[in-house]
């Protein structure tokens, strides 16, 4: 390194160190959110030039020379050696979903150092580490999967738990996301006609790409996109229609409902009309929506209204219940480190790449670009006043079901709000109210339609709004339709063990049945979700962190175990630490949601709490109708989480195992790594 | 003149751009496809003829959505 690039290096990282110490110091009125972005790219930059490269070539011993999968088993269609930007597209595509930006909106009850902090430090130590190197050990092994690899190296307990655990992940990622775009639609006949204008445009692009000019993907996205954006603009005209604007005002069952049902269709449906088209808008519009949140916040500088920690890292937030540690770390998966990454750095990327040496920015640098999105949703969520922000987001459960009583409530907490400024507010963005929208993508949505307003004109705050909640809502619906589709498909597998016939996926009864198992699973969840009083996220979004982490923890394992067996026991620490800190948090947080006293945090607690409300009879009749129902489910919830901390610890123990038998040079797996071939490219 | 070479180095950034646009969100694997048989397939006496757009297209589609390509 020459002596001027040290001193940039050495520049960067004064600079870095200083935006951290302004971020985490700071006590007073608000804090520009330009500290935020200096501090996040300054980090981003020296982890990637310092330890990302350290890692490609000193752990991983990354070598140029060698001809990868793609070179080797080139057939022009999942293999094809791949220009690094191209892959790098398509790998980001695959991992940013909604993950990064309802997470950090709801760990912000604890305000933005907690949550931001973890971002940093988990993407940069964990979630960029766990990416690269399991694109790594993929490539190396011709592109197989995570549960492939776990049964291959470390045993066949470790392959069934990888599978079962990305089976059940699925089901409840989709409930919960599921959750989030029914809250944003409840009563708002604006958000539920544009949703729903979204399925037949995914359509009409489906038909254009499929038969009226075949492939040709830019046109057809072009039109849709145009479409969208119209959308948008014809749900405010159905909003202000009488007629029209009562056919989409709806409760949140009658949603949830109708969400299972088109769950159901799109797993049936063919991937042309629905599920292909569909991903070609939502990744268009994640691209364009992001790139232009981040140009106004740089315009813009917004400054941060929500303290840097609040009185809830107590465990008393309104929008879950349970203290900082472990509950931060759980909450914001997803931006940090998320276990579901390694799906795709295991299984599609590993075979387009046409050189090792792109796997530091891929695996690594698409990691980092997931957790600046995770920091742009903090910035979008921490630019409302606290007051806002609460009332958007606390569940009737929690502060009363009345304006005026949520409204005393949040300030008795010390955070200034009133009736007329959320009234004026729900009028400014279009909506009849905006109390009680919790799931993070309303508050996201206000926050992401105040910085474009501010940005780019405030006339039309509603439109940004409802432009924030269908860019929401369709790439949710994506991975609801795509989740739904891999679990059918992973049941047939499972299924096809018992019974060639079933096994089968173009087998209409298979297909049918198998769909109609995934779509009940998650359904069952969403429906729980939907009816409980205390708003389904503060079960379901923990359940899901966990599960998350569970998956991270399960990827982390494998390529411990590969580190040691391939002789580099004296750099296991690079996945190893990680490992223990995501065993911390899971196990505790596991152990706090079974057993936990506190009935907003114990599943068992919640459930006793209830029978003995319904035993006495104070229970208002509604409450009580569906309250057996609530208990079953905390008690489901409980053994859930229980199961999920099980198949944790059994497979970071047996990879302990094999690694004290390779220590003590006893006989394990051999290594299923691909043999050396030089490459002619 | 030096305003025309401007204008064709313009243009010629614009078309790798674009290039890459396509090649990216998957406009052009048809071409690409053609190319690859072609390039493997095309010189053995006994190689099968490659497959017309709507075929190619409608394989790559499904091939393309058959394991976990989403993310949360």
């Amino acid at each position: 390194m020459t002596i001027t690039k040290k001193i940039i290096w050495g520049l960067l990282a004064v600079l870095g160190a200083y935006a951290v110490s302004v971020i985490a110091l700071h006590r007073g009125e608000s804090i520009n959110a330009l500290w935020l972005i200096t501090a996040a790219l300054c980090i981003y930059a020296i982890a990637y030039r310092f330890y990302a490269a350290w890692i490609a070539t000193k752990v991983l011993v990354i070598d140029e020379t060698r001809a990868t999968p793609a070179e080797r088993l080139d057939n022009g269609r999942d293999f094809i050696p791949t220009n690094k930007w191209i892959v790098f597209g398509h790998h980001f595509a695959a991992i940013a979903g909604p993950g990064p930006l309802v997470g950090p909106t709801l760990a912000a009850q604890f305000g933005y150092l907690p949550g931001t902090l973890w971002i940093l430090v988990g993407a940069v130590i964990g979630g960029a580490v766990q990416d690269m190197v399991t694109l790594f050990f993929s490539m190396r092994r011709n592109g197989r999967s995570l549960g492939q690899m776990a049964r291959d190296e470390i045993g066949v307990i470790g392959g069934t738990a990888a599978l079962i655990g990305t089976f059940i992940i699925m089901i409840i990622l989709i409930a919960v996301l599921g959750l989030v775009v029914v809250n944003a639609m409840k009563h708002s006949p604006w958000a539920t006609s544009t949703v729903a204008a979204t399925i037949p445009i995914a359509m009409i692009v489906g038909v254009y790409m499929r038969n009226i000019r075949p492939g040709r993907v830019l046109e057809a996205s072009a039109i849709g996109v145009a479409l969208l954006l119209f959308s948008v603009l014809a749900g405010g005209w159905v909003d202000h229609n009488a007629t029209l604007r009562v056919w989409f005002d709806h409760d949140g069952l009658p949603l949830a409902y109708a969400i299972i049902l088109y769950g159901f269709a799109a797993a049936v449906l063919p991937v042309w009309l629905l599920l292909a088209p569909r991903d070609y808008l939502s990744t268009f519009m994640k691209l364009g929506t992001v790139l232009l949140l981040a140009v106004a916040i740089v315009i813009l500088r917004p400054d941060i209204h929500m303290p840097a920690v609040t009185q809830f890292t107590d465990g008393t937030g309104p929008i879950f219940g349970g203290k900082l540690f472990p509950f931060v770390f759980i909450t914001i998966a997803c931006g940090a480190i998320s276990g579901f990454h390694a799906l795709i750095a295991s299984g599609t990327t590993p075979k387009l790449l046409s050189n090792e040496r792109d796997i530091r920015m891929i695996g690594y640098g698409g990691m980092l670009l997931e957790s600046f999105v995770a920091i742009m949703a903090m910035i979008a969520a921490t630019v409302l006043e606290p007051g806002v922000f609460f009332a958007i987001n606390s569940p009737a459960g929690v502060v009363g079901k009345e304006a005026i009583d949520a409204v005393a409530k949040i300030n008795s907490w010390g955070f200034a709000v009133t009736v007329e400024q959320m009234e004026q507010l729900a009028k400014d963005m279009g909506e009849s109210t905006l109390f009680a929208r919790t799931g993070g993508a309303p508050s996201l949505a206000v926050g992401m339609a105040s910085i474009f307003g501010n940005a780019f004109g405030k006339h039309m705050l509603a439109l940004w709004y409802h432009f924030a909640i269908m860019f929401e809502a369709i790439f949710i619906l994506t991975t609801l339709d795509a989740g739904t589709r891999v679990g059918r498909f992973m049941l047939q597998d499972m299924l096809g063990n018992f019974n060639k016939k079933l096994g089968e996926t173009s087998y209409t009864p298979s297909v049918i049945l198998t769909s109609s198992i995934v779509v009940a699973g998650w359904g069952y969840f969403l429906y729980i979700g939907v009816i409980d009083p205390n708003g389904g996220v503060n079960i379901l979004w923990p359940l899901f962190g966990i599960a998350n982490q569970m998956l991270a923890a399960i990827a982390l394992s494998v390529a411990t175990g590969i580190l040691v067996k391939s002789g580099k026991l004296k750099y296991a620490w690079i996945t190893g630490l990680p490992l223990a800190w995501l065993v911390t948090i899971t196990t505790t947080a596991s152990y706090q949601k079974i057993f936990s006293e506190d009935v907003r945090i114990g599943f068992f607690a919640a459930a006793n709490d209830l029978s003995a409300k319904l035993a006495s009879g104070v229970m208002p009749p509604d409450k009580a109708s569906v309250a057996p129902q609530l208990i079953f489910n905390q008690h489901l919830d409980a053994y859930l989480t229980l199961f999920f901390v099980v198949v944790l610890w059994i497979v970071v123990l047996d990879m302990l195992r094999l690694c004290l038998r390779y220590i003590q040079k006893k006989h394990i797996l051999m290594t299923s790594e691909t043999p050396y071939v030089r490459t002619c490219l | 003149m030096k305003t025309d070479t401007t204008f064709t180095s313009v243009l010629s950034l614009f078309k790798k751009v674009w290039c890459c646009v396509r090649h990216v969100s998957g406009d052009d694997a048809y071409e690409q496809y053609l190319k690859h048989h072609a390039d493997f397939h095309a010189t053995t006496l006994d190689a099968p003829p490659p497959l017309d757009r709507k075929a190619f297209f409608k394989l790559w589609q499904e091939s393309k959505w058959k394991g976990v390509k989403r993310c949360c």
